[in-house]
Parts: C-alpha cells; sequence; structure tokens
C-alpha cells in the first residue's frame, strides 16, 4: 500500500519559479471595502439567480444568489450591509450580472448559517447538501462545484484520494501559506473528505521544494494522529499540479482521453478546497472570501491577502504596496494559464487564486511570430504526448477535422509548447480558436441535422395527411357509389351524375386493359 | 490603471530561432577553424564567399516575396546553412561554383518551396549535390592537408586560383593536390589493392585519416556541446553515426581486407559535420522523436551503403536528400500515442 516511488509524466518544464517573492509573507486579511460587487457565476455551471432585492439588509453569511437547477454554487455576501444594486458589472472575462452591497462596516455574521456538524460522524449525504449550501468549489481555479464532484464519486467508487497542494505555475503561493499557517485544516478537511468516501488511500501532494509546508503538514498530522494519510512530494515540474499529470506520476495511470479521473478511480481536491469544506462542515461558514497571492515585478510588496469575493482588485493591489513603476501587465493566475485583464477595477471571485503583474522583462509583449521550423522543442514539452507542430499545421490550414484526429482535444493549454518555441508561435491561442472553430461547427452540423430532420418529419407529416385525405375520399366515394347502387338509379340527379362518371371511369379503364401490356392504371385514373 | 490584453502563455518565451541558429555557428566553429589550420586560407575565403552569397541570396528572395527582409536576415539561418555548404566544399575552388552552389541551394531549395520553414530538402546539401553533380572533377580535387604536404598556397596563391582558376608562379594544382582518404580508399580498392596497403601510406592515421580526424573530433565537441544546450536533440546524431557504424564494424569483421572500420569511416570524412550539423537541420528532418532516430538511422546506413558500392566518395549529402524524402512519412508513423489515449 505505501507507494514511494514516483512515476513522472511526459515532456513539462523547469520554469523559474519566483515562490521566494512572495512565499515568506504572512497571510494578511483585508480589510472589508465600502463596496462589494459580488458577481452571481463565480464557478463552472449555471449562473446563479440572485435571491435578495435591492434596498435588502443582508449579513455576511447570506445567501445572494442560488443556482436555477443543479449545475452550479450558491453565492453569499461576503459581509454585511445593504444591497444597492443588481446590475451588470465587468467582471474577470467580459460583463456579468452582480449584486453590489454597500457595507456598513460591522461584518456581522449571519444568524441564519447552518450549524455547525460534526466531522467525525457525517453522512455523505449530509456533506454534500453542506458543500452546496454553502458554495464550496475547487478553489484551484477551476471552480467546479464540489458538491456535485463528491456526489459523482460516491456514485463511481473511488480508491484513491489526491489532495492537491502543488502550485506549480510560477509565482503562486496562496496554497503554500495556506498550508503552512492552517496545516491542521487542510489535514481535518481531507480527513473529511477521506472517511466519507472510504478510500483505500489518500496523498497530499506537494512540490519538493515547499519543505516548511511539508514540516507544518507533518506536524499537523501527528497532532491529529492521523496516520492514514501520506504527504509526497513532487519534482518542481510544470505541469504537474495539472490533474491528469499529478496523476500519472504519482500512480503511473492515465486518465482516459475524454475521461475523468473518477473513471480510473480516483479523486482530486486542492487543499484551499478540503479547507474551506472544513470550515462549511464545522462553522457553518460559507465561502465568502478566499486567499489570492499578489505578486511579480510589477507590485511593491507581494502578499498573501485573505480577502472577501466581490473586493475590487485594485484593492488588493494597493495592500501590496501598489503598482511599481515597471508595471505592464495584470494576468489572474499564474503566467502559463492566466488571465490577461485589461483592468483592475474587476471585483475578486472564487477561482482567482493569483494577481500576477508583470514587467516588460518577465512578461514582455508576445514576439512577431516566424514560421515554425519543425525543431519539435514543443513536442518535448507536451505533457500529453501531442505533436503542436502538427496541430499548428493544421491549424494553419483551417483542417478542423485533422486537428481533431491529430488529438487537439487532449490538449489541456498548458502552453508548454508555446513557451519554447523558438519561433514565438502563439500555439496555444491557435488551439484554442481551432477548439472553438470545431464546437462552432459540430453546433452548425447539430443545427443543420435538426432542421433536416425537422424538414423530412415535415414532408412525411404531409405525406401522410395526403395518404389519408385521399383514403378518406376514397372510403367515401366508394359509399356512395354503393348507396346509389343500391338506390338502384333513384331519383337524385347528384347520385345520377356521379354514377354516370363513374361508369364513364370503369369503361375507360377497361379500355385500356386488355392486350396492350401496358396495363399499368395511371394516377389519372385512380383520381377519377 | 488600464494593461494591455494578451493570450496565455505571458511567460517570456526561452529562446529564438536566430539564437538557436547562432549557437549552431558557433558549434561549428573549432572544427571550421582546424579545417582552415589544415587546408589552408581556402577555407575561409569559402565561408566568406558562401555566407556574403548568402546574404544577398536571401535579402533579394525574402524582397521578392514581399517578406520583411530584418526578422528573416536576423534569423541566421542563410547563413547556418552556407556555412555548412562551404565546409563541405573542396577549399580551393572556383568562385564562382561557391556561389552558384549556395545561390541554388536557398533559391531553389529553400525560398521556392515558401521559405523558412518550408523547405522540404536540406538547402545546403541541395546546393552541394547540384555542385558535385555538376562539377564532379573540381567537386572532388582536395590539395594535402597541411602537415602531409607541408607546403599549401598563401593567401595571393589562394586568391588568385580561386578567382582566376589559374595559380600565379607555375605552381600546378596537381602538385598540391591529393585525393580526399575516402576517395583514395575507395579507387584503390576498386583497383583490388588491400586495406592493408592502403592504409599503409601517409594519409592514414591511426584512427582515421591523417588531419580529418581531427577536424571530426572538433566538430563532434561542438555537437556535443550542441547537445549540451538542447539545440539538438541526441536521436539524429545518434542515429547518424549508429547507421554508419554498424555496418561499417559488421563487414571489416567480415572481410578486413576490403571493408574499412568504423573508426575509418567516422573520422575520416564528413560524418560528424554532418551527423550533428547537417542531419539535424529542423525543418527538413522528421519532427517526432522516434522519427528522428530512425531519419538518422537511414542517413548513417544510407552513407555508408553510398560509400562502399556507390559512385562516390563520401555518400552523407545523397543520404541527407534521400531521407528528407522520407521524413513525412517516418513522422507519420512514429507519432507518440497521445498520453490517456490506448495504442494509437
Ligand atoms: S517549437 Fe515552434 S518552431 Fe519548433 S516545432 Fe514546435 S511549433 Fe515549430
Ligand atoms: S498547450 Fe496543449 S499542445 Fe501545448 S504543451 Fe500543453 S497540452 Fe501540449
Amino acid at each position: 500500500m505505501m507507494r514511494s516511488r514516483l512515476f513522472g509524466f511526459p515532456g513539462g518544464l523547469r520554469l523559474p519559479r519566483w515562490k521566494d517573492l512572495s512565499d515568506h509573507a504572512a497571510i494578511m486579511t483585508a480589510p472589508v471595502p465600502d463596496k462589494l460587487i459580488i458577481p452571481l457565476q463565480q464557478h463552472t455551471g449555471d449562473a446563479c439567480r440572485p435571491v435578495v432585492a435591492v434596498g435588502d439588509r443582508v449579513s455576511r453569511g447570506d445567501r445572494v444568489g442560488q443556482p436555477p437547477g443543479y449545475y452550479g454554487a450558491c453565492i453569499h455576501a461576503a459581509s454585511s450591509g445593504t444591497v444597492i444594486a443588481l446590475e451588470n458589472h465587468p467582471v474577470i472575462g467580459g460583463s456579468a450580472p452582480c449584486v453590489v452591497i454597500r457595507t456598513d462596516g460591522a461584518d456581522t455574521w449571519s444568524p441564519c448559517l447552518p450549524p455547525p456538524l460534526d466531522p467525525g460522524n457525517i453522512g455523505t449525504e449530509t456533506l454534500i447538501e453542506r458543500l452546496w449550501s454553502c458554495g464550496v468549489v475547487g478553489m484551484g481555479g477551476a471552480t467546479f462545484p464540489t458538491d456535485i464532484k463528491l456526489a459523482a464519486a460516491r456514485a463511481a467508487g473511488v480508491r484513491l484520494l489526491i489532495i492537491n497542494g502543488i502550485e506549480c505555475e510560477p509565482g503562486i503561493t496562496c496554497d503554500d501559506r495556506l498550508i503552512r499557517e492552517r496545516a491542521r485544516e487542510v489535514v481535518l478537511g481531507t480527513r473529511l473528505f477521506r472517511d466519507c468516501l472510504a478510500v483505500d488511500e489518500t496523498l497530499l501532494a506537494l512540490e519538493e521544494d515547499r519543505t516548511e509546508a511539508r514540516t507544518a503538514l507533518e506536524q499537523a498530522l501527528a497532532d491529529t494522529g492521523e496516520t492514514g494519510i501520506r504527504v509526497v512530494s513532487v519534482p518542481a515540474r510544470y505541469p504537474s499540479g495539472s490533474e491528469r499529470q499529478l496523476i500519472e506520476q504519482l500512480t503511473g495511470r492515465e486518465v482516459p482521453s475524454g475521461g475523468l479521473p473518477l473513471d480510473i478511480g480516483m479523486l482530486c481536491q486542492n487543499v484551499g478546497t478540503v479547507a474551506a469544506a472544513w470550515r462549511a462542515v464545522t462553522r457553518g461558514e460559507p465561502v465568502t472570501g478566499r486567499i489570492v497571492t499578489v505578486t511579480g515585478q510589477g507590485v511593491c510588496r507581494p502578499a498573501n491577502i485573505e480577502a472577501r469575493l466581490g473586493t475590487p482588485l485594485a484593492e488588493l493591489i494597493e495592500l501590496a504596496g501598489g503598482y511599481t513603476d515597471s508595471a505592464a501587465r495584470l494576468v489572474m493566475g499564474g503566467p502559463m494559464m492566466g488571465v490577461s485583464l485589461t483592468t483592475d477595477a474587476l471585483p475578486l471571485t472564487k477561482g482567482c487564486n493569483c494577481l500576477l503583474v508583470g514587467d516588460n522583462g518577465d512578461l514582455p509583449a508576445p514576439q512577431p511570430a516566424m514560421p515554425c521550423i519543425r525543431c519539435g522543442a514543443c513536442a518535448d514539452a507536451c505533457p500529453v504526448l501531442l505533436l503542436p507542430q502538427q496541430l499548428h499545421w493544421h491549424a494553419l490550414g483551417q483542417n478542423l477535422d485533422s486537428l481533431r484526429s491529430a488529438g487537439l482535444d487532449d490538449c489541456i493549454e498548458c502552453g508548454a509548447c508555446a513557451v519554447v518555441c523558438p519561433s514565438h508561435i502563439p500555439l496555444v491561442r491557435e488551439f484554442r480558436d481551432a477548439k472553438t472553430a470545431i464546437a462552432m461547427r459540430d453546433l452548425e452540423r447539430e443545427r443543420a441535422e435538426r432542421a433536416r430532420q425537422r424538414f423530412a418529419f415535415r414532408q412525411q407529416r404531409l405525406e401522410r395527411e395526403r395518404r389519408e385525405a385521399e383514403e378518406q375520399r376514397r372510403r367515401k366515394k366508394e359509399a356512395l357509389a354503393r348507396a346509389s347502387e343500391s338506390a338502384s338509379g333513384g331519383d337524385d340527379p347528384r347520385k345520377a351524375a356521379i354514377q354516370a362518371a363513374v361508369e364513364r371511369a370503369r369503361r375507360k379503364r377497361a379500355a385500356s386493359r386488355p392486350g396492350h401490356g401496358q396495363s399499368v392504371p395511371t394516377a389519372d385514373d385512380e383520381r377519377t | 490603471m488600464r494593461f494591455p490584453e494578451y493570450s496565455a502563455p505571458h511567460l517570456a518565451p526561452a529562446t529564438s530561432v536566430g539564437l538557436v541558429m547562432r549557437r549552431v555557428v558557433y558549434a561549428v566553429v573549432p572544427g571550421a577553424a582546424v579545417m582552415a589550420l589544415l587546408f589552408g586560407w581556402g577555407v575561409l575565403l569559402n565561408m566568406l564567399l558562401a555566407v556574403t552569397t548568402a546574404l544577398i541570396c536571401e535579402a533579394l528572395m525574402l524582397r521578392l516575396r514581399g517578406r520583411p527582409t530584418g526578422p528573416y536576415l536576423r534569423d541566421c539561418s542563410a547563413v547556418l546553412a552556407a556555412l555548412l555548404l562551404a565546409l563541405a566544399l573542396p577549399p580551393l575552388l572556383p568562385w564562382w561554383i561557391t556561389v552558384l552552389g549556395v545561390a541554388f541551394g536557398l533559391i531553389f531549395g529553400k525560398h521556392l518551396y515558401g521559405g523558412l520553414g518550408f523547405n522540404p530538402f536540406n538547402p545546403a546539401m541541395v546546393g552541394y549535390v547540384v555542385l558535385l553533380i555538376s562539377f564532379p572533377r573540381e567537386m572532388t580535387l582536395w590539395p594535402a592537408p597541411a602537415f602531409i604536404g607541408g607546403t599549401g598556397p598563401d593567401l595571393w596563391q589562394t586568391l588568385v586560383y580561386v578567382f582566376s582558376g589559374h595559380f600565379p608562379d607555375q605552381l600546378q594544382f596537381d602538385a598540391i593536390s591529393r585525393a580526399t582518404p575516402l576517395d583514395e580508399v575507395r579507387v584503390r580498392l576498386g583497383q583490388d589493392e588491400s586495406l592493408q596497403a592502403i592504409r599503409g601510406g601517409p594519409a592514414f592515421g591511426t584512427l582515421g585519416a591523417h588531419g580529418w580526424e581531427w577536424i571530426n573530433l572538433l566538430f563532434l565537441a561542438g555537437g556535443l556541446w550542441l547537445l549540451r544546450c538542447r539545440v539538438i536533440g541526441w536521436q539524429i546524431p545518434v542515429g547518424v553515426l549508429a547507421g554508419i557504424a554498424v555496418p561499417a564494424l559488421l563487414f571489416s569483421l567480415i572481410g578486413p581486407d576490403q571493408y574499412p572500420g568504423a573508426a575509418f569511416h567516422l573520422l575520416a570524412g564528413g560524418a560528424m559535420l554532418g551527423a550533428f550539423f547537417i542531419a539535424t537541420d529542423p525543418v527538413s528532418a522528421a519532427t517526432t522523436r522516434r522519427g528522428r532516430l530512425y531519419y538518422g538511422l537511414g542517413i548513417g546506413i544510407l552513407t555508408w551503403v553510398i560509400r562502399t558500392w556507390g559512385g562516390y566518395p563520401d555518400g552523407i549529402a545523397f543520404a541527407v536528400l534521400l531521407m528528407n524524402m522520407a521524413a513525412p512519412l517516418i513522422d507519420q508513423y512514429t507519432r507518440p500515442r497521445i498520453h490517456g489515449r490506448g495504442s494509437a
């Protein structure tokens, strides 16, 4: 059962770490801002509907948004105050409906938080329900609703639970600080998941240069008398913290293409997620804040800040000493997969683990792309063993089918290929665009197919109706004929006329029938 | 504060085409220097002529094709191709032959296919083969290495010869020329001499051939440096060297009097230059890792076959071009299995 050997994963890069900028900075708590702008979508899934109205008073932890269906996560007020608007506001990645709260400074907790539960004997059902009501999502950045993940895990059965404490992107240290300062929460949160899922083995993965975090965890394990959780250090190699790569290096097994870790009986959770789950269970505390690293050459005092969801990013930058003169680029997330932001007038959300402010040296403007020289550096770096140079070639030719058969869908968009490309080809952007193009085409095809089916149905229906009408007419005609026959040419002139017409037709048919070898009655005959 | 928006990854790129090509140029310097020491001014003159021609052709073609000249000239790929071709040429060659080879290689072998990244054939080898076929006599006339013949032509004599085709003051080419070791072995083996007898001559050193072994060892050193900087992968050079050495070894065990051994093959001709610098041209090589090993092996084996049974003393250029043709096919059959998928 004790697994000590690591299996590695293909490709990958040794990147600059940039951890020393902020890993010494203890988590500081951001003051409550005057105004909280809380987006109604901070998770993957459907956007929440607001459950408050303008003018309502809310307390910290009150639910302000609730998902319309199954796929979503609740959203809560991050401090007490008054709802002053429900409106669209710029958020990371566009513009979205937000609940705007003017805070009152009292920061009182809601009186109707869910009750604390005993983590020792909490059923899976209760845990799932609690995770849902407290809005717990994947805090590593994926923001997938944790209750759904857990429900799926329970249904599928999990043998190996992996708690991911790896921050393989340069610069990010929020999980490192969380582990160092709140190792106990991490351990107890891990235990919570482990006990609910009754897994065989639980691993807690760190990068090997995070020695202090490891010490803290081992201390917490000893303090809690926990022996069923093993801390594993993996080489600091990008993208070792990516779910599939982490699983592969820990277990040597590959998550099937297009599948989930659950397909091979494994579940991954981020350390921040288990800590949030722990709070939700033992204190009934919904997710109203998160730890975010503010770092880079572009801020004066890189920091790890615990801030309320909805806090303007600009205030976090201020807490980190403000911009330096060389600040040139703002990125949400790390330098490899982060999202470039054009402004800091955006609210903090559940998935925002890092604000990276770069200067022109670290994060330079992209250089003009040269043609691919087929050097293969990209393929050597790809953790999925794709051939990015071939994908690039197909992308140039807009050859969507070849892209797909060359494995585009398996690309995790880690950016390793683009960073090593000597021709500075924006490979990831091309691949993302191509994925969009494929999705659009599939949608278009589906729509066309549906339209075709509708058309075919309609044709069939018309045909059927026509035939039925005909049938009806024929029956009526026969009935009439029978009636007139039995009336033996009675005195009804209309009947007599019909009788005559029927007679004529019969004679005509009889005339065209014999001998001529073209005895097939024509449509005209039928219609008489 | 407002910021520009770019797509991920945001990290500064680690390298550039220019850097890659320049490193290969640096790596070729030691070998080229020894070559110049052994074969005289002609080597330097060839390189100078070739690079100048390359820059002019490149600029001209880029202009004609409506491409920006600046970034493409700075990528150094034309300079590198010209240098490699120059190092494959005999040191005393009429200037226009060098110019013709470089120009042909770059114009027909590279730009007419669409320029950098699109040429299916190695431009340097295209130029070389065209010259070899068109001027077989000139292309196989090599002067004796300096410390055997002792007296190579000086700078003035070289210049006069290269630009006029004659030596000044009654110096005759024949007096200083001698066949390359590979050529000599091939011809004399063809005359049924035994390898033992041929080896006795002054042209052959302990390892390979006098002089040539040093050139090859320094190219090897440059190549190892490239490997260490990860400018090239090990697959192609190892493939080429193994492809030459293994059959050479086997046959020399079977017929030690007819077949020269592995050391001779690796050190007497252009094996190291070919393995580390020419075959590794990424554009025209196979691009998958496994494919590159096969590609290299193919070049090595073909080289040995051509040297042993073919009509030319050294076969690297032909072998490279032949394998260039096979590269797309090799790539197709050596695609790695995508992570998470069953055997593809
Ligand atoms: S790294 Fe860039 S230049 Fe090299 S093969 Fe890949 S895409 Fe082409
Ligand atoms: S972005 Fe896609 S293609 Fe590029 S290295 Fe990552 S997984 Fe491979």
